[in-house]
């Protein structure tokens, strides 16, 4: 989760707002949502991510599901595509989750009963950065027709992206190979601090011609956690498909939770539907990004200053919160024991967790870390 | 070419379909008692006091939107299962349990579905009453359970056939699960006395079945707390040890917030760890934690004495003016003069009544009268007001006579 420069965590001041205007709103009660969720949040999320000028959109051959955060947009665009994809309860269709990815990811495939949930090649350690050549020769190798679970930005846990040179080779390999695109978009705004720069890959798969899921979380951009807003973005071919689908997504709504929470989706909808509260909220999203922008410069620099040993680029060429410091299993117990510093054995740092004040302490202990330990 | 061209049109929800058409209809004396949730006597949604003032509370404290532990807010969970179990349980006491928080009933009653069919290895089997709410059984399917039956509604007395229920559930396989509705049947409104609820432990007891209890109406069938919860109690008294599904949507009004919980009665407090570490497993991939609002309403209701007391009141207003639309119906229906009997209506609780109406009548009544509801003569007392009820009596009457 974000949190300021006291190490704080942040309800943004839009929210805020948007809160209590909804609290002397006396014409609102807490009746049940519609299945599929409120219709203002699940058109503006949509929206959001495919932008206002999205084709598809056009088309009318959007479809949006509001879902319980993004793990609730995830888990029933997984159950729909193990009923209907590739066949009828095709649960041997093969899934693909990058190496590594969010942990989750492989829980909610197989709970949703997929048998054969499979790794890509993504994070290369050595040159710490994308290993865009076993991506997209996995997917070469990928039977037809199976499922790849894409971050649309900032991925989880490396904060390595590829370019948008390198998304269009991967789109094309997937276009050639009938693979379909699930993309987990839980950083919009909040990875580059622009909305559309980072939704360009989603768009830009949808405007060559995919149909695909997004699964869209406002738990980071929003700072609405624990609300659990999410959506399910659906790209179909035609009006009519996306009817259906939805038709069938409704289904299986109806035997997970029945209707989804409103507080949180009101929240997003009155927001991103004032062209005003709006701008407010990019901004907001912006003051996020750009902490951590900074906090990831501001770390490069003095681990470069103090001559750490390394190469340290890779702090600032990653994105969002995460970052893959490079840092072995011993060099961190060494950071956790010794330095009262608490990062994943992986190496994984949370960036938000740095602040203006603990910089030095955290840069040196890196420093420390790296050459008294090999 | 389209992955998607082999979709079939889901098909429509009858319930919904009942809302859709009253909508559509331009009569002013229109009715619509197909509605599941609570109106007040103009017909409209009403919002507790108490959940308003818990509203203004939560509020003025500026909490954070942080992330909720997977199992849910502890306040709210402590407080659900003491307020389905009471204060003076022995299981609530001992700690012998575990209650995580749920997406209100439905959700609850997933994730006991889910937890099921990966942990109650001795069978697939879960047993509805005939008839039971209509999600109940895609509910189990989809969370890789079997559907089976025992009887439960006489539609010749419009009340519980319990000798069938007897006669069915004493030949149910050992350690299958069967479903109770704790307190105000859905659809049928028609609960068990005291007496057949002990006849029923007995017999589930011997049975040695895996005892499942839905409570989505507690408070609101009678206007008493305890006495809804009674047969739950009863049966963890009895050394049943139960699991159960809880909704505030209606007796808090709570319904969009989504705020439930389920509870699993365990052997003792380590047994009961480790079936939440369980439960956790299962949630995680599901939503990862759930939605705080509903449940800090609940927590600050149920936590705060005052708020507490008050909720008991609006909660006993909401049953009472249920049971008041239910004589007023009966009344105004001697009045038309009616010769049936008509006891059922009053008979029954809760929001539903199955008013023993056939399909043909039902169907007259939404042509002729603008009165919806479902095909199954069910009626929502909810949407029942003191305004309308001399309508609704001429309507049904006109059908019946």
């Amino acid at each position: 989760a974000y949190r300021t420069d006291e190490g704080q965590p942040w309800v943004l001041p839009v929210v805020k707002k948007v809160e209590q205007m909804i609290a002397n709103d006396n014409s609102l009660n807490h009746e049940y949502l519609p299945i599929l969720g409120l219709p203002e949040f699940r058109a503006n999320a949509s929206r959001i991510a495919l932008g206002d000028d999205s084709p598809a959109i056009k088309e009318n051959r959007v479809g949006s599901v509001q879902c319980l955060g993004g793990t609730g947009a995830l888990r029933i665009g997984a159950e729909f595509l193990r009923r209907w994809y590739n066949g009828n309860n095709n649960t041997a269709t093969p899934v693909y989750v990058s190496t590594p990815s969010w942990e989750n990811h492989n829980s909610v495939f197989m709970d949703a009963g997929f048998k054969d949930i499979r790794t890509y090649h993504y994070w290369d350690a050595a040159k710490r950065g994308l290993d865009l050549q076993g991506l997209l020769n996995d997917m070469e190798h990928a039977p037809e027709f199976s499922i790849f679970i894409l971050h649309a930005c900032a991925h989880n846990p490396t904060g390595t992206d590829p370019t948008p040179e390198q998304w269009k080779q991967i789109a094309g390999v997937m276009k050639r190979r009938s693979l379909f695109p699930f993309f987990d978009s839980a950083y919009q705004g909040f990875a580059s601090g622009s909305l559309d720069k980072d939704a360009w890959a989603v768009r830009y798969f949808v405007s060559e011609g995919f149909e695909l899921f997004c699964a869209q979380s406002f738990s980071k951009n929003f700072g609405l956690y624990n609300e659990r807003v999410g959506n399910l973005t659906v790209v179909g071919k035609n009006a009519d498909n996306v009817k259906h689908v939805l038709s069938q997504m409704e289904k299986i709504v109806r035997t997970t939770w029945s209707n989804p929470p409103s507080q949180g989706a009101r929240i997003v909808a009155t927001t991103l539907s004032s062209p005003q509260l709006f701008d407010e909220w990019k901004g907001n999203v912006k003051t996020m990004a750009d902490r951590v922008l900074l906090m990831r410069s501001e770390l490069r620099s003095r681990l470069e200053a103090l001559g750490t040993p390394g190469t340290w680029n890779h702090i600032t060429e990653q994105i969002g919160m995460f970052s893959f410091t490079g840092l072995n299993p011993k060099q961190v117990e060494y950071m956790v024991k010794e330095k009262h510093i608490y990062l994943m054995a992986s190496g994984r740092i949370n960036m938000c967790g740095l602040t203006t004040k603990n910089l030095d302490y955290v840069a040196k202990s890196i420093h420390e870390a790296v050459t008294k330990i090999q | 070419s389209s992955w998607w061209s082999h979709v079939e049109m889901g098909p429509p929800d009858p319930i919904l379909g009942v809302t859709e058409a009253y909508k559509r209809d331009t009569n002013s004396k229109k009715m619509n008692l197909g509605v599941g949730a609570y109106r007040d006597d103009n017909g409209k949604p009403y919002v507790l006091n108490c959940v308003r003032k818990a509203e203004a509370m939560i509020a003025s404290k500026k909490m954070d939107k942080e992330y909720l532990p997977i199992g849910g807010l502890a306040d709210f969970t402590r407080a659900s299962a003491e307020l389905a179990l009471g204060e003076n349980s022995e299981a609530f006491k001992s700690g012998r349990y575990v209650t995580v928080q749920g997406i209100s009933g439905t959700g609850s009653l997933r994730i006991g579905a889910n937890f099921l069919q990966r942990f109650f290895k001795a069978s697939r089997d879960v047993y509805l009453p005939k008839p039971s709410w209509g999600n109940h059984t895609p509910i189990f399917r989809d969370a890789g359970m079997q559907l089976q039956a025992y009887r439960y509604y006489d539609p010749k007395t419009c009340s519980l056939d319990f000798s069938g229920a007897m006669d069915d559930i004493s030949k149910i396989p050992e350690k299958s699960i069967i479903l109770l509705h704790a307190c105000a049947h859905n659809p049928t409104g028609v609960d068990p006395r005291q007496e057949q609820w002990k006849e029923l432990a007995a017999t589930v007891k011997k049975r040695n079945l895996l005892v499942y209890f839905d409570m989505a109406y507690q408070g609101f069938a009678s206007g008493d707390i305890n006495r809804d919860a009674w047969a739950v109690r009863y049966f963890i008294e009895q050394g049943i040890n139960i699991v159960l599904s809880q909704s505030f949507a209606k007796n808090m009004g709570l319904y969009g917030e989504r705020a439930g919980a389920f509870t699993v009665i365990c052997s003792d407090a380590d047994e009961a760890k480790r079936v939440e570490s369980q439960l956790k497993i299962l949630i995680r991939p599901m939503y990862s934690n759930p939605p705080v609002n509903g449940a800090r309403i609940a927590s600050m209701i149920l936590n705060t004495p005052d708020l507490r007391k008050e909720w008991l009141t609006e909660v006993k207003g909401m049953a009472d003016r249920i049971i008041s639309m239910r004589n007023q119906l009966v009344s105004n229906l001697k009045k038309e003069g009616s010769s049936h009997n008509w006891q059922h209506i009053t008979d029954q609780i809760g929001m539903f009544c199955f008013t023993g109406l056939k399909p043909e009548q039902v169907e007259r009544l939404i042509k002729e009268f603008s009165v919806y509801m479902t095909k199954d003569g069910r009626i929502s007392v909810a949407g029942v007001t003191s305004g309308n009820v001399g309508y609704l009596a001429h309507a049904i009457h006109q059908v019946t006579k």
